[in-house]
């Protein structure tokens, strides 16, 4: 199959179940909104190495946000919903609580299952917090050096998808990353995902072994060009020499299937060779989300 | 089918009708509901000799005429939707725990006594008392919602414990006192001695008020929980200016002849 004259390999996307949260930031202004953002999205690429994996999904206008002031939405997926829970707490404290005029809202509020966030941050109040209850709502108001912290007491969590994605072919290292940047550009308008890497692209993709017994995760040999004549069962078309992928993390399987689509879709059409998506042979992830599948 | 009632002969003494919530009328059928015993000054009579009833009890009661005698409406409601065209008279809600109420009219005192729960929106005035406890009761409302649009009187959550009371208009006086914890917000103007004896609590005064000297000044800010209070109120469809939400407020702490961890938050433009 191809798009346009670009071929899109006969595979699929192995991705995993996870578990995924998401806060609404707000802040008096948009910069202080997206710094907060930023810092608590910072360190979160992969579950590998960072117990948890975040991502900007989108900036809201202030008509969108609990306070009426400029917002940032992130979501945070993990392995378990504790695992969130205490990955919100950690990050919550550290990275939006310590920024700027900021206020952190639960973003799925229809979730079944809920993490304790702002009701274990309270005690930073050190007895003057104080709680307050608005339609149906708890929140803590945590006195700091501007003013207030003001945070939800729960945040729910949701079942999700993690590890859904794309992998880029091209002919150099500019003509790839400019298609990979393009399909990132499209991606990110899906609401409900995440690119978790920086600005979206990952080089380093990995398998999981290695021959170090230290280790469970080592490169992707497979997809690096150097080593297209060392290694047995190279992937790396003729005439490729970089690679690109492109991770997804999603609240459902159909969002993380719509943002790799929109993602081949934007590649092919700005320089890419081939594409193709990372598997383990589909027996480490519980979703096969096929690329042709994707097309028709 | 929902529930209509229509007040057909206007009592001469208030009527007690604490059968008047979906609670009460649930499965029922008019002729049922018509049967329901009312007090009527120190005599009980039937629902049915002062309102006609259509429909049968479900979740939601529409109800119409100058009720302003008849007292109790709603009490003790755990659920569901209760509508006033018109006026109601004291003690509406009393101790209810869940669902709606809502009043185009006035309402008389003592709107959601002892409530744990539930949201009464009165598009009117109220009087006085609204969200207090009763003479004699250690706690007021212990949660729950009460929205007035326009103004109040005396009293206005007296030993709240928790909730929210809103007032479009102006309140009386003594507005939070003995209040426990929870939020008060007035948007006109306030009597004299707020949050007197407050241990707890949060009073929002969009009027310059002079605290009582037993409150203490801590800073001028902008608290964000103050923006998300009102949105909602704007959610409701009160008239909420822009300048309240993005002002700074002066904080009062007190009372301190109390445990003088309450607080009046004065709108300072």
């Amino acid at each position: 199959m191809n798009i346009d004259s670009v071929e899109i390999v006969d595979t699929f996307a192995e991705a995993f179940e996870m578990w995924a949260s998401r806060m609404i930031i707000t802040a008096d202004s948009d910069r202080w909104a997206m710094a907060a953002a930023r810092s608590v999205t910072g360190f979160a690429t992969s579950i590998i190495g960072c117990k948890c994996e975040a991502g900007i999904e989108a900036k809201l206008d202030p008509t969108q946000t609990p306070d009426g002031r400029p917002g940032i939405s992130v979501l945070l997926f993990s392995t378990s919903a504790s695992g969130v829970g205490k990955r919100l707490v950690e990050r919550v404290g550290q990275c939006v609580m310590t920024c700027p005029t900021t206020a952190c809202y639960d973003g799925l509020p229809d979730a079944d299952e809920r993490a304790a966030v702002g009701s274990q941050l309270r005690y930073f109040g050190d007895g003057y917090q104080i709680s307050k209850v608005v339609a149906g709502k708890r929140l803590w108001r945590i006195p700091v050096m501007d003013g207030e912290f003001l945070v939800e007491d729960a945040f729910g969590v949701q079942p999700a998808v993690g590890g859904g994605n794309i992998l880029i072919l091209g002919q150099d290292n500019s003509s790839t990353l400019a298609a990979a940047e393009a399909a990132v550009t499209a991606m990110s308008d899906i609401e409900g995902v995440i690119l978790p890497f920086p600005d979206g692209i990952v080089r380093s993709g990995s398998k999981p072994s290695s021959k170090y017994k230290s280790l469970f995760v080592s490169t992707n040999d497979a997809y690096c060009p150097s080593l297209r004549g060392v290694v047995d069962g190279s992937q790396v078309a003729e005439g490729a020499d970089c690679v690109y992928e492109i991770v997804i993390d999603g609240l459902d399987e159909k969002l993380v299937g719509d943002a790799m689509r929109v993602g081949m879709q934007a590649a092919a059409q700005n320089g890419a060779m081939q594409i193709s998506a990372g598997n383990y042979g589909g027996g480490l992830g519980k979703y096969q989300i096929n690329l042709h599948g994707l097309l028709e | 089918m929902s529930l209509k009632l229509r007040l057909e002969t206007q009592p001469e003494v208030p009527l007690e009708a604490d059968c008047l919530s979906p609670d009460r009328v649930q499965g029922l059928d008019a002729a049922a509901i018509a049967k329901l015993k009312v007090f009527y000054g120190n005599q009980q009579v039937e629902l049915g000799e002062f309102f006609a009833v259509d429909g049968s009890g479900d979740e939601a009661i529409h109800i119409e005429g100058d009720l302003s005698r008849v007292k109790h409406v709603g009490s003790g409601m755990t659920y569901g939707h209760l509508k006033v065209e018109g006026n109601v008279g004291a003690h509406l809600g009393a101790g209810m725990s869940g669902g709606r109420i809502d009043v185009s009219g006035d309402s008389g005192d003592w709107v959601g006594p002892e409530m744990s729960g539930g949201r009464i929106v009165i598009h009117g005035s109220a009087g006085h008392m609204v969200g207090s406890g009763y003479r004699g009761s250690k706690v007021g409302i212990r949660g729950g919602e009460i929205i007035v649009f326009g103004n109040a009187g005396n009293e206005i959550g007296n030993t709240m414990r928790n909730g929210l009371i809103a007032i479009g208009g102006d309140a009386g006086d003594f507005v939070g006192v003995g209040m426990l914890a929870g939020t008060i917000i007035v948007l006109g103007q306030m009597g004299i001695r707020t949050g007197a004896g407050m241990k707890r609590g949060t009073i929002v005064s969009m009027q310059d008020i002079e605290p009582l000297p037993t409150f203490s000044y801590d800073c001028q800010f902008r608290p964000t929980f103050i923006r998300v209070y009102l949105q909602h109120l704007r959610a409701l469809g009160m008239h909420v200016d822009e300048r309240y939400l993005t002002g700074a407020y002066r904080r009062w702490s007190g009372d301190a002849v109390e445990l003088n961890r309450g607080e009046c938050l004065l709108f300072a433009g």
